[in-house]
């Protein structure tokens, strides 16, 4: 059965090709079957192959699957091949069945919309590419899907073409995951020029062999650089953040299935494919960890100021990304792909549901223009409550809180850990619970201000539904010690990720960290409730005071980042092709202009309309080539 | 050759040109013959149709010319001067 494994990209591939070649001929019911079907198709395929994964495993827990030589240059041979070990066969589960769920739930939600087929041919090439880049056995094969991702993001983003600002925005995410990609690729020419091939196991042993012996030398941590910022321009981590609020000027399901669930997530993916790069450079390692701990409290500050539901979700998802990262830093590299999985379920369940109330509301995207949702829309107050408190980690029953547990106890328990990467952590699950439980207010409590004029009907209400039942019980495959141990998922994991090694003499234990979580979370969401249903005057309180509002409108704008961004890079590169604009290259070719004007001039006065006189010249030309051939 | 360039009426200047593809054919098939072959003889049968075919084109411009301009002079009709 692990032989169909190439059907999983291929059939997304082919709903694309169908409905780019033929979507505006077939029916909207067509466009649906097609979209939806050929996910559905992949998901399928992908749990089949999985069962028998998991039934007959394939020797030493991975199979790779060659399919043809991409091409052969001077002993350059990267192959067409698909790796499937227990980490792709996750991410591809994940993002086949999540896949699913969004694009069904895209049949209802772009029903109006006149690009359906464009949408569907833009999400099956998304689907395709992603699984590329998860199943890719070398690394040139995942860049040619991580570029795959980033072109459908982009065009997913700029979606709604008609309206400048989304165009605008689509090429911000292009421009600003380019520099991560850019990073990404010299890092990949630079483990060439070392190691002579790409072929990613192969990679991960030589490298072992080659550098895990001495001390590391600056290249192995320059590569782990490299690929890190790579993973930072993707997954949108700090300093290349600043894309990911701004393309949420997409679609809602686009924002769903790429901006949160999956494609955001391929850094994380990246650093976990690439873990021996890290565990031999103890500096690169720290660094993703310092970049998460850091994303993760920046971004959860600037989601407590938005007022826009979607921006809001979008630095949660920053935030949350910022945890896997913290979870790879500190080597707990199977609580990061846990929280991967938990995260894809609740967030993509958040987006959902937030669509169904932009929906209702008259495509009004202002949290602070609706409330009192709850009546008129149960099922989305009802999932929404579910994937935030999943978010927010509601403990013992909710699946974020064993994954979130995980990777609070791992920053401080394993290897990497340290007390500081802890306590920002919790800070940050903090922040997580404040403002998840500020949007569930805003939105669904209080009194009612806009009135509702669309309901969800199945296609919408099903997937979330489902997302829901996932976004609780996902957790329970993971539990701490003192909660029955459950370790089905970092057993399954251990095959392909190394365990996190813990570090000696700990003054806290797994029950201690568990129970501060636990704390911070219920100190949230009474922060919550006495600022945003409570007592909104506090709100007032807060900031009324100039200091008040200065902080307020910082964070509101992601810290100034954008701002930092316009002055220091985008303002000088404008300035100089202003003062650029007639140099000296350019006096080269205007000079070809003139030249060519004035040959022009000269040429068109021969050309005087008489025929006698072209007559003339013919007679005279043929003369003076003849007596040329004779006389020479 | 010299009523190709000096004669102004167009009837004229394709009168002066059949002369001159008849003289091609002629200097054809004299070389022909001087070789004795029936190559140039041939090739006049394939100019005597390039010429009839020519003069079908020319007649039909001159009439154009002629509804157009109202005249025969070549030299009125110089409006395509660069």
């Amino acid at each position: 059965m692990l032989d169909l494994v190439w059907l999983i990209p291929a059939l997304p591939l082919a709903g694309f090709l169908l409905l780019a070649l033929f979507g505006p001929r077939l029916s909207r019911r067509a466009v649906a079957l097609v979209g939806a079907g050929v996910v559905l198709a992949s998901a399928v395929v992908s749990w089949l192959v999985a069962y028998s994964f998991l039934t007959s495993p394939p020797p030493g827990a991975s199979y790779t699957q060659n399919l043809w030589t991409w091409m052969d240059v001077a002993g350059f041979q990267p192959r067409m091949a698909l790796y499937l070990d227990p980490l792709s066969l996750v991410m591809m589960l994940v993002v086949t069945s999540v896949g699913f769920l969004i694009h069904w739930y895209s049949t209802e939600f772009m029903a109006g919309d006149e690009g359906y087929s464009r949408f569907f041919a833009y999400m099956n090439i998304f689907v395709a590419s992603m699984l590329v880049l998860i199943l890719g056995d070398n690394l040139l094969l995942l860049y040619l899907g991580w570029e795959g991702v980033g072109l459908s993001s982009y065009l997913l983003i700029g979606f709604w073409y008609t309206d400048p600002a989304n165009g605008r925005a689509a090429r911000k995410a292009f421009y600003v995951t380019r520099v991560g990609d850019t990073a990404m690729s010299v890092g990949l020419f630079l483990l060439f020029t070392q190691f002579g091939t790409l072929q990613i196991q192969d990679l991960m042993r030589k490298a072992h062999d080659q550098w895990g012996m001495v001390p590391p030398g600056g290249i192995a941590t320059a590569a782990g650089l490299l690929l890190l910022g790579g993973a930072c321009g993707k997954s949108a981590q700090l300093p290349l953040q600043v894309w990911l609020p701004d393309a949420m000027a997409g679609p809602t399901p686009t924002s769903a299935l790429i901006h949160a669930a999956t494609m955001v997530t391929a850094g994380v993916y990246l650093i976990a494919r690439t873990h021996v790069l890290f565990e031999i450079s103890p500096t690169a390692e720290l660094a993703v960890a310092v970049v998460g701990a850091a994303t993760l409290i920046v971004a959860g500050f600037s989601a407590m100021t938005q007022w826009d539901i979607k921006k809001s979700l979008a630095f949660s998802t920053i935030s949350q990304i910022g945890y896997m990262f913290l979870a790879l830093g500190v080597g707990a590299w199977s609580a990061a792909i846990f929280h991967f999985v938990t995260h894809a379920f609740f967030k993509a369940l958040l987006f959902l549901g937030a669509g169904i109330v932009i929906e209702a509301c008259h495509h009004e995207h202002s949290m602070f223009k609706m409330g009192g949702l709850r009546k008129e829309l149960p099922v989305a107050f009802w999932t929404f409550t579910i994937g935030g408190c999943s978010l927010a980690g509601l403990p013992l029953v909710t699946a974020g809180f064993y994954s979130k547990g995980l990777i609070i106890w791992s920053a401080y328990a394993s290897k990497g850990g340290a007390l500081g990467l802890w306590a920002a952590a919790v800070f940050g699950a903090l922040l997580t619970s404040i403002y998840t439980f500020r949007m569930i207010f805003l939105t669904f409590f209080g009194e009612a201000k806009s009135e509702v004029v669309k309901r969800p009907g199945t296609a919408m209400k099903v997937p979330v539904m489902i997302l829901a039942f996932f976004a609780v019980v996902a957790g329970f495959v993971e539990t701490p010690g003192f909660l029955g141990g459950v370790r089905v998922f970092s057993d399954f994991m251990s095959q392909a990720l190394p365990d996190a090694v813990p570090r000696g003499s700990l003054a806290m234990s797994e029950w201690g960290s568990e129970a501060v979580v636990t704390l911070v979370f219920f100190a949230g969401l009474v922060i919550a409730y006495y600022f945003f249903l409570k007592k909104p005057a506090l709100q007032e309180f807060v900031t009324a005071p100039a200091a008040g509002r200065a902080l307020h409108r910082f964070w509101f704008s992601d810290w100034g980042m954008d701002w930092l961004y316009d002055k220091v890079f985008v303002q000088p590169i404008l300035w100089f092709a202003r003062i650029n604009k007639s140099d000296f290259i350019d006096a080269f070719y205007g000079a070809v202009a003139a030249v060519t004007r004035a040959l022009w001039v000269i040429l068109r006065s021969t050309q005087t309309g008489r025929v006698r006189w072209y007559a003339a010249v013919v007679v005279a030309g043929t003369v003076l080539f003849v007596a040329l051939a004779l006389y020479l | 050759m010299i009523g190709l360039l000096v004669r102004r009426n167009l009837l004229f200047i394709l009168m002066s040109l059949e002369v001159m593809v008849n003289a091609a054919g002629l200097a054809f098939v004299v070389a022909g013959a001087s070789h004795g072959q029936a190559d140039g003889q041939v090739m006049f049968i394939f100019i005597l149709a390039v010429a009839a075919a020519e003069v079908a084109v020319g007649l039909a411009l001159v009439l154009l010319l002629y509804h157009r301009y109202r005249t025969l002079d070549v030299d009125m009709a110089s409006q395509l001067r660069g």
